[in-house]
């Protein structure tokens, strides 16, 4: 039972390094990639050399960013079938689809096009050149739809029927795998990744400011970037409030959980500071906060959008309690999810043998009670309600997190673009100002990553939402096998990103001596 | 465009590169140890490599996911 304990926690530890890694890389293509084909865009409109200059510049960079980080998402999919094979199976047959039109997509759209992207200046014509380095830009987004989509019906799984003779969840509806879950994660991911590269680019920038360095190519890259970056974050913030509902709809534990809100109410406050009790239990009446300021409604607004509905708490859910337009409803409560669930898992085990024993009559009675109990299946894991909680605390520093410096970065960039077009000496002369720039771009990851945190912390237990939780979904191998590939994934991304980082510094800290405006571009 | 320009294409694209050769190497290397290392030796696919059949695997999992 303790090495399962362990198998599940360093299991867990090295999925989520492995994912926050991968995410170091991913946004910054995404958003660069677009950053990159507006620059072409505006050199092939004006055919003004600088520009194609500034285009090939930030393709440079692109070309590291995207050669380091390659590949290094596969490394989860390696994970599933060794420390996750109960999961990998249980849900193989929908999540497989997505993945595989992701791989095949993403390796066609990459080697075509991005072939032409970094190798046809001069051997195409501008116009298919700069069609390639759109269509890399949008495959790169098309590849991370599908990543989306899938963990997307892990967070909300729809289009699908359990088979219980073939153990597998099977898909009976691919559209409903877009679902209004799927749309916001994919808008607010891809566009996170826009807001990002929005920043590191002014972040770079900045760095050729404070050499003094290529002035123009400094400023016409942050206005670029400040432009693409701003409209990215405010759709983020858009898709942000899509998500709110969705998670209050589908997912009104991790909502709680975000808020540390356990006994909910009409025209319920939202936390925008505090401090989380670390003794606040669901079934005790401690405080749940050491400190809070708090906005009056706000989370009836941000949950529901409307300011007097109800907001259930951790405690509610539990309890099966939510209001409705002024009417108490009675949900199912979590003693009673975890009875079904066990009713459920015991159908399962008589139809298997029945299924043996090539009794007919028995396995369509199984099949029956699992039928009418699948919904819950995964809460006859829990011995208790309070199993059914995800990490409190980090889910609500996470989201501050997020929220804080996503409002820094609403404000950075709106300061930045005015400056830019207004006062461009305040950018080229102060060095505090650029010092702040620099700053913001691993302020920036932390902000894209804290997001990741709130999406999968506040899923906790769940690997499928209500069907398999972790401590089912692993695999029986032993924890001393996780612990050794965890090293070895932690020393060779930790080399991987020194190696992208060093590159990355070389190749600006040269064309820093140079002058980028008026470099050959043959 | 025929095969042969296409690969002449990339041919040229690799030789011209710079900074591409430093970013080749490391994309190998790090793909040699992904598929020929960590994939081979340190994450086979259970399911697939303990049991013959998909029935097996099924009911590996549904005895897994069944334990009382």
């Amino acid at each position: 039972m303790n090495d399962l304990i362990t198998v599940v926690d360093w299991s867990r530890w090295q999925f989520a390094l492995t994912a926050i890694y991968h995410w170091l890389f991913v946004p910054l293509t995404l958003g660069l990639s677009v950053i990159v084909a507006v620059m072409e865009s505006i050199y092939l409109k004006t055919s003004d050399s600088k520009w194609l200059s500034t285009t090939k510049f930030w393709m440079t960079l692109l070309a590291i960013n995207f050669a380091i980080g390659v590949a290094t998402g596969i490394i989860l999919e390696f994970e599933f079938g060794t420390n996750w094979s109960n999961y990998s199976w249980f849900v193989g047959d929908i999540f497989g689809a997505p993945l595989a039109i992701e791989g095949i997509l993403a390796f066609f759209m990459e080697a075509t096009f991005g072939a032409v992207m970094f190798f046809g200046w001069n051997k195409v014509s501008p116009r298919f050149h700069l069609l390639s380095t759109w269509l890399t830009a949008i495959g790169a987004s098309i590849s991370a739809l599908w990543i989306l989509v899938a963990n997307s019906w892990m967070q909300y799984p729809v289009g699908m029927e359990f088979d219980p003779a073939q153990m597998r969840n099977v898909m009976d509806d691919f559209w409903a795998l877009f679902s209004g879950v799927a749309i916001n994660k994919f808008f607010h991911a891809v566009l996170s990744g826009w807001a990002l590269s929005g920043v590191f680019v002014i972040g770079v920038a900045c760095f050729f400011l404070f050499r003094k360095s290529n002035r123009d190519f400094a400023l016409r890259s942050i206005k670029v970037g400040g432009w693409i970056g701003l409209a990215g974050l405010l759709l983020c913030m858009f898709t942000g409030d899509g998500s709110a509902v969705e998670v209050t709809r589908t997912q009104p534990m991790k909502l709680a959980a975000m808020e540390g809100l356990y006994e909910g109410s009409e025209g319920q406050s939202l936390v925008t500071l505090g401090l989380i009790n670390p003794d606040k239990k669901w079934d005790n009446n401690e405080d749940p906060y050491l400190f809070e300021i708090s906005l009056p409604k706000g989370l009836s607004i941000l949950a529901r959008h409307d300011m007097n509905a109800y907001v259930p708490g951790i405690s509610d859910i539990i309890n099966g309690v939510d209001v409705i337009d002024g009417d108490t409803i009675n949900t199912v409560s979590y003693e009673d999810r975890i009875r079904r669930g066990r009713i459920a898992q015991s159908a399962l085990r008589e139809y298997g043998m029945a299924l043996r024993e090539g009794n007919v009559e028995a396995t369509h009675a199984a099949q029956q009670t699992l039928a009418e109990n699948y919904q819950f299946f995964g809460y006859g894991y829990f011995n208790s309600p309070a199993e059914a909680i995800p990490p409190v605390a980090l889910t609500f520093y996470s989201f501050r997190v997020m929220v804080m410096l996503g409002s820094y970065f609403l404000l950075f960039y709106v300061v930045v673009l005015f400056l830019a077009y207004k006062a461009p000496k305040w950018l080229t002369d102060k060095k505090w100002l650029q010092i702040v720039a620099m700053i913001s771009v691993p302020l920036m990851y932390i902000c894209s990553e804290a997001g990741w945190i709130v999406a999968e912390v506040g899923r906790q237990p769940w690997t499928v939402q209500d069907l398999l939780p972790v401590g089912a979904a692993i695999s029986d191998i032993p924890s001393s096998s996780v612990m050794i590939t965890f090293w070895m994934f932690a020393i060779l991304f930790t080399v991987l990103l020194c190696a992208e980082v060093g590159i990355m510094i070389k190749w600006v800290l040269k064309a820093t001596h140079s002058d980028i405006d008026n470099q050959s571009n043959k | 465009m025929s095969i042969k320009n296409i690969l002449i294409f990339y041919r040229d694209g690799f030789r011209q590169m710079t900074i591409g050769r430093t970013l080749w190497a490391i994309i190998l290397i790090k793909l040699f140890l992904l598929f020929f290392v960590l994939k081979l030796f340190f994450f086979p696919n259970l399911l697939e490599k303990n049991f013959d059949t998909d029935e097996d695997r099924a009911e590996a999992v549904r005895t897994n996911l069944t334990m009382p």
